[in-house]
């Protein structure tokens, strides 16, 4: 069979992998530049079956795609900084009480109401750090439209397999270019579900580790009569909050349901990197600008090359550090005032770590990027 | 013939009693009588979904043998919005405060009565949180003191039956915690009801706002209810004036014509598939 292509804006290809990764519950609220993420599943949602949900804020929002998830529906909302930063109360939540679901946050120019219109990259901390308290976070940076279709996907599936909140970050400027999209045959896709019990209706404990960390989640409806608390809780559900070893259990337990399975998690590119003495350690759409410098650097006998984490968070350290250990420098390129520098330059043993940037919502151009090689080769 | 077990010993978790609220709290009167309410209507407890906010009443899922949500500060309805469009057969109630409700929560109140979408909000109201120390709500009469107003309250309150009316719900009832059958007539009617239902239950916070407010130890403030109660019939012949003090109960609203949220929006797909 002939593959299926299309041309697609970041937008729709997010929409689009969402329902291929099965989603039937989308709730949103209108904010530039994610808003046609909500149009398109406004309408294509109920063509199949599914349901759209516009809700009258933010909160509101991921509190709905929360609660569905709860009653088995695999939901979405999507956003932009502003939203994002309204909806980390709920995540918080979504976090804790361990729900899967996946929030799509179209980056635009910060702080505050910043330029709706144009890219940045100033949300990569505040996906990490947004809410209170320690949790893990899965967020995932695509590159392209097409990479934005697989993600969304592959979001779904983690969000599924590690009954968590998972992140999809993408930004203005990805949103709305539009490129080829290769879609796949529903065989091809692997679609994960959440495990659930199988367990004896009474014996049910929601939040009791099963050797995997990962506790079977009910469905409300299925029989078993479960309640969870977004106070930290035993493995029961019900609030514990006078027992330090609980306390500790269940904030170490969500640490440890990611890091355990960070191998199937975590995911990054290389790109010339084999001999590489500058890597260039770059995400989202504006790596593509670092490749091409790369390219460009290489011509002239540079040996450039490009790390491209995939997973922003859980962050491919390991790898990061190794390449490091081989290079003479680091380099970061960016659309922010270096929140990826910060990141870096923890897992580069000490090396220098330069920033390149350019934070005014123009994506930076390959000549500049190059420039800054050169000057460090 | 076997005996049907209590109510109380079906839709309450037994393990989880005796409760967290202070000797004389409202609170139990209000869970019991929705318990009761849940066990008229006849429905199934493997299909109810209780969800909760933050605060003393949001406590209440938890002691009720059903599936419970305890969720974020005013965020209930919110997170009840989706397990009812994600799954529309499930019988979904929120228990919340008057803070809870209508004040961090206000914004998702106002917007769930205007969906008109199938849920029975049950709105413990006590005049103040309670669960912070006694400081004052959106339902905090004029001049009352609480933590936060040693002066009295300069604050004007709002009516919580006259807002959820405005807002579009089509069940509206008020009653108190000494009319406790009457509470449990409402929340029944509101269950069976298809649509977005509000039953205000005004209850009693002997240890904070009573205690501040000189109302009396717990019997006694049970006792006001019934003193400041006035049936909705006899208020509508009744003057503001008249009126001052006293606490209206009764069916506010109770229509049919407006078609629920769930029901409209199977119309919505029925559309896109045919077009």
């Amino acid at each position: 069979m002939k593959d299926e292509f299309k041309v697609l804006t970041g937008n729709e290809a997010c929409t689009l992998g969402a329902l291929a990764a099965g989603m039937d519950f989308f709730a949103g609220y209108p904010i530039t530049p994610a808003t046609e993420i909500a149009e398109y599943a406004s309408e294509l949602l109920p063509k199949h079956g599914g349901k759209y949900m516009q809700m009258e804020d933010e909160l509101a929002s991921i509190a709905a795609v929360i609660g569905a998830s709860f009653a088995g529906a695999k939901a979405m909302t999507a956003t932009s900084g502003p939203g994002f930063s309204l909806m980390q109360e709920n995540i918080g939540y979504g976090m804790l009480a361990e729900v899967p679901c996946v929030l799509v946050d179209v980056m635009r120019q910060g702080p505050c109401q910043g330029v709706a219109t144009v890219p940045a990259q100033g949300d990569l901390m505040q996906a990490r750090w947004g809410t209170h308290g320690d949790h893990p976070v899965i967020a995932v940076v695509p590159c392209s439209v097409e990479e934005t279709y697989y993600e969304t996907v592959r979001a779904f599936n983690m969000a599924e397999a590690y009954r968590t909140p998972v992140f999809v970050l993408s930004d203005a400027m990805l949103a709305h270019m539009s490129e080829k999209v290769r879609i796949p045959s529903a065989k091809e896709l692997t679609i994960v579900n959440r495990k659930r019990p199988t367990c004896a209706k009474e014996e049910y404990k929601p939040y009791e580790d099963d050797g995997t960390g990962i506790p079977p989640m009910a469905t409300f409806g299925d029989g078993y009569h479960w309640y969870v608390s977004g106070i930290i809780h035993d493995e029961t559900g019900f609030p514990s909050t006078n027992s330090p070893e609980q306390i500790s259990s269940q904030v170490k337990r969500l640490e440890d349901k990611i890091t355990r399975n960070i191998k199937d998690i975590e995911s990054y590119e290389e790109y010339c990197t084999e001999d590489a003495e500058i890597i260039i350690v770059s995400v989202g759409l504006v790596s593509r600008v670092a490749k091409g410098a790369v390219d460009a650097a290489r011509d002239r006998g540079i040996k450039a090359g490009l790390f491209r984490p995939i997973t922003l968070w859980p962050f491919p350290e390991q790898r990061l550090s190794e390449l490091a250990a081989g290079a003479k420098t680091v380099m970061t390129c960016e659309m922010n005032e270096g929140q990826l520098l910060q990141i870096v330059r923890q897992f580069t043993k000490g090396k220098p770590v330069i920033l390149v940037t350019q934070n005014d919502g123009t994506i930076i151009e390959a000549e500049i990027v190059l420039t800054a090689i050169k000057e460090v080769n | 013939m076997a005996q049907k077990a209590h109510v109380f010993d079906r839709l309450l978790r037994q393990d989880k009693l005796k409760t967290m609220w202070c000797s004389g709290c409202g609170n139990g009167i209000v869970m019991q009588a929705l318990v009761r309410a849940i066990d008229k209507a006849g429905l199934d407890p493997d299909k109810v979904v209780v969800v909760a906010g933050i605060g003393c009443s949001c406590r209440a899922n938890g002691y009720m043998n059903v599936c419970g949500i305890h969720t974020n500060h005013g965020r209930a309805i919110a997170y009840a919005t989706g397990v009812k469009m994600a799954n529309p057969n499930l019988h979904v109630i929120v228990v919340t405060g008057d803070g809870d409700c209508t004040s961090i929560g206000g914004n998702h109140f106002i917007h769930g009565a205007r969906r008109n979408i199938d849920m029975t909000v049950v709105v413990f109201n006590n005049s103040n949180y309670g669960m912070t120390g006694g400081q004052f709500s959106p339902t905090t009469p004029y001049d009352a003191k609480t933590k936060t107003s040693i002066y009295g309250n300069i604050d004007p309150n709002f009516d919580i039956s006259i807002l959820a009316k405005a807002s579009g719900a089509t069940y509206v009832a008020r009653s108190t915690t000494y009319h406790a059958s009457m509470l449990t007539e409402q929340l029944t009617n509101a269950i069976n009801h298809n649509g977005f239902s509000v039953v205000e239950a005004m209850c009693d916070c002997p240890t904070l706002f009573g205690r501040f407010n000189k109302q009396g130890d717990a019997a006694e403030m049970l006792l006001n209810w019934k003193k400041a109660a006035v049936p909705v019939k006899k208020a509508d012949n009744m003057t503001e004036d008249e009126l001052q003090g006293k606490v209206v109960i009764g069916e506010f609203v109770n229509r049919s014509d407006r078609r629920e949220y769930t029901d409209i929006y199977e119309d919505v797909i029925k559309r896109a598939k045919e077009s």
